[in-house]
């Protein structure tokens, strides 16, 4: 079954591919929910079936619901597509492609020269084993997660407030 | 148990290299602030698909726990980062990156 994983990989590169190099926002969004769902499949494939879905529900779901509602809020029409052609130039983004393909090199360089592949079995984690070890070794973890969500909250709405701003002084009215 | 059907952990070490680079690479190539978080996201699912590779290979709960954690800190942060992308637009009319450049030491 190791073709379902590769086909999978490609799908995700490609798609990740296309979020980077689109130029209009929500194509690419869809492209990047495209891509989460085919990290979902890996994740399930290798034998982590609590992380697919969660993968699916949280990230392709929820976070991606939220950035899809701000790209409506700034409802930013056709002209955008224009403007990123216009900052998209090849001269502008073959710097940070070449170094990161440097990086990546390197990266695949560590890998393969590595000694870690002693043994090449999976193990299957079920819900039950993830649910034991985060409510048993890692309850503080829990409770610091939900402060830091109550903190994002907090942030977010602070910060998404409209106020009235003068125009003379736009840089320090907060 | 063991999956003797899954491919080994180089394959998934190479995929979470490759998004990460993608991500890494987005993110200094693209000049839309929304784009910007995107790639931010990338390089964090790829992170996240590091942690349950490993978990996965050694046995062990605690890279899903990690997975979980990881995701909790994406949630977050892209609720602060899109309330700052409004509050940008609100402020600036327009998502260039470039345009934020008002703190000069």
């Amino acid at each position: 079954m190791n073709f379902i994983f590769y086909i999978t990989a490609a799908i995700a590169v490609a798609a990740t591919t296309m979020v980077i190099f689109h130029r209009n926002a929500v194509h690419a969004l869809l492209y990047l929910v495209t891509s989460l769902l085919a990290i979902a499949v890996i994740f399930y494939q290798f034998g982590a079936p609590l992380a697919a879905a969660l993968e699916v529900i949280i990230y392709a779901g929820a976070i991606m619901v939220l950035i899809i509602f701000v790209i409506m809020m700034l409802n930013q029409g056709d002209s955008t597509v224009v403007q990123e052609q216009a900052w998209l130039q090849p001269r502008t983004w073959i710097g940070p492609a070449l170094l990161s393909a440097l990086l990546l090199v390197q990266l695949i360089l560590l890998v393969s020269n590595g000694q870690i592949s002693s043994t090449q079995t999976f193990h299957y984690i079920g819900p039950k084993q993830v649910g034991i070890a985060l409510f048993s070794h890692y309850v503080l973890a829990v409770e610091l997660a939900s402060m830091l969500l109550l903190a994002g909250l907090v942030g977010a709405f602070h910060l998404a407030r409209r106020k009235k701003i003068n125009p003379g002084e736009s840089s320090n009215a907060n | 148990m063991p999956i003797e059907t899954a491919p080994g952990l180089e394959a998934g070490v190479l995929l979470a290299s490759i998004l990460f680079c993608l991500g890494l690479a987005g993110l200094m190539m693209r000049r839309n602030v929304i784009f910007m978080l995107m790639s931010v996201e990338i390089c964090t699912n790829a992170a996240a698909l590091m942690f349950v590779v490993a978990g996965a290979h050694w046995g062990n709960a605690d890279g899903q726990v990690m997975f979980i954690f990881v995701v909790t800190l994406a949630a977050a942060e892209v609720a602060i980062a899109l309330a700052l992308v409004l509050q940008f637009y609100h402020r600036k009319h327009t998502v260039d990156i470039d345009q934020l450049n008002e703190l000069r030491g």
